[in-house]
């Protein structure tokens, strides 16, 4: 990335040498983009991030009926629940204790007006994996577009647009390792989407806005590598996310690990703690230098307990104690080590503040 | 959330921390939002609190201004303690986000319902 903000700077739009220079480098990245989810570099379109990749795909699609899941991320959440403002129709399907969609359900809330199913691929709290074939089987038949957030997915498991039968398909840099702001859609091929950013026609009509090279450069590079490294490096992973997840439950009574029947991503751990609040466990964690997320409400700005944790039938009292960890390649079992060292002593610190926690 | 030092000692080494087994009066409240609970104990002799502990399970802002609370409470007369504020509680450890002060700080409720019968 650094040759791009410091010598090849050029526009990509431009027919000049060092325009030139920054469209090939831009082909490379998309070629490389392309292949770690086996597309065809023309259906790749290069955007700001995984935000923009599911709006983009969401309010692009032609007006109509929408069906999503309730664990949707945000993104297209919120996009779903602002299109329910201006009229449309959404069904939201349910998952099961797990955490997973039921193809089915999919199957039978689709109608005749139905435009768009929009299902994520893995979720990004508990990692659970969804049906995709399945559902993309489903919305074949029915003719109606496909769209999966595939964010969270993207370099943890393998990725093959073709296979999954999708129409639409959500990847950012930074969940693979590149940089932060930028990501892209998959179109498929004959796919009719409406650009959400209109201007001066970049991405073949389809995305207009100057090209972020440095960001696309930097998301080529990082889709080599996931590519190269994503069977040696996300079966090491699971090793590791098993052993924290054993080793846990044998040093630490009382938690529990959502999604644990279901298949789930290599990387992600999602564990609920009894008797103590999870941003507590997550102050006391990150004071030792260990970063993880929880769905706690007392962690958002809402107040509201993580809408993932809530669809899995969790009460609030049990979202409090969720903690989330996501392993990457660059984690060592030193590092799980670390943790599993800290977490008995963490935890039973707050248990032992807790008013209703009696140690048996 | 960036927190003071202050209020991440409170949070770490908390101060109060335990039950009073011939306590005057005890009392639990908590936020039925966010589940965040405190429970506290005194001890009164004469117009005037003689000891308090505290137990409380909840957010890193909830133990601590639950502890720093409970601390400052020992000694206090019954009258004054009845005045403390979530704005002062906060204030005093380096200040909280509004909705924060909202739903973490549990220590003012705490004190005025376990000095009702006083």
């Amino acid at each position: 990335m650094v040759p791009v903000f410091t010598e090849q700077f050029g526009n990509a739009s431009s027919i000049h040498w060092f325009g030139q220079d920054a469209k090939s480098l831009i082909d490379d990245a998309r070629r490389e983009v392309a292949k770690l989810i086996n597309a065809e570099t023309s259906e790749i379109v290069f955007v700001s991030g995984g935000t923009e990749a599911d709006n983009f795909a969401v309010r692009g699609t032609k007006r109509g009926h929408i069906i999503t899941s309730k664990i949707e991320h945000h993104a297209v959440m919120h996009t779903c629940k602002d299109l329910e403002k201006q009229g449309y129709d959404v069904t939201w399907i349910g998952v099961s204790a797990d955490g997973v969609v039921d193809p089915d359900d999919v199957r039978n809330a689709i109608r005749p007006e139905t435009v768009l199913i929009s299902i994520m691929h893995a979720n990004n709290e508990i990692g659970t994996i969804q049906p995709i074939e399945e559902i993309g089987k489903i919305a074949a038949e029915a003719d109606v577009y496909f769209h999966s957030d595939g964010v969270q997915s993207t370099g943890k498991i393998p990725v093959d647009v073709k296979k999954l039968g999708v129409d639409l398909y959500s990847i950012s840099a930074h969940k693979i390792h590149g940089p932060k702001g930028v990501g892209a859609l998959f179109i498929k091929k004959g796919t009719t989407l409406k650009p959400i950013m209109t201007g001066g026609g970049h991405e073949r009509n389809r995305r207009s806005g100057t090209e972020n090279v440095p960001g696309i450069v930097g998301f080529g590079a990082a889709a080599r590598l996931a590519r190269e490294g994503l069977s040696h490096d996300m079966a090491r992973v699971q090793l590791l996310r098993d052993r924290l997840e054993t080793e846990l439950k044998r040093q630490v009574e009382l938690i529990h690990i959502n999604g644990e029947n279901a298949k789930r991503l290599p990387n992600t751990s999602n564990i609920m703690v009894d008797y103590a609040e999870g941003e507590g466990l997550v102050i006391s964690l990150d004071l030792k230098g260990v970063a993880v997320s929880t769905g706690s409400a007392c962690s958002s700005g809402s107040l509201e307990p993580s809408h993932v944790l809530t669809a899995i039938g969790k009460t609030p009292d049990e979202a409090h104690g969720s903690l989330r960890f996501s392993l990457s390649s660059m984690t060592s079992a030193e590092d799980i080590d670390y943790v599993l060292n800290l977490m008995p002593g963490v935890v039973s610190r707050l248990r032992d503040l807790s008013p209703y926690y009696k140690r048996v | 959330m960036a927190y003071s030092e202050k209020l991440l000692d409170y949070f770490q080494n908390p101060r109060c921390v335990g039950e009073i087994s011939d306590a005057d009066a005890v009392a639990e409240v908590s936020n039925p939002v966010c589940g965040d609970v405190m429970k506290l104990w005194v001890k009164v002799e004469g117009d005037r609190i003689h000891d308090a502990k505290f137990k409380a399970q909840g957010c890193s802002a909830a133990i601590a201004t639950s502890s720093y609370a409970t601390e400052k409470l020992i000694g206090m007369k019954i009258t004054d303690a009845r005045q403390i504020s979530k704005e002062e509680i906060a204030q005093a450890l380096g200040g909280l986000p509004a909705s924060k002060i909202h739903c973490s700080v549990l220590a003012s409720d705490a004190i005025r319902k376990v000095l009702k019968g006083f």
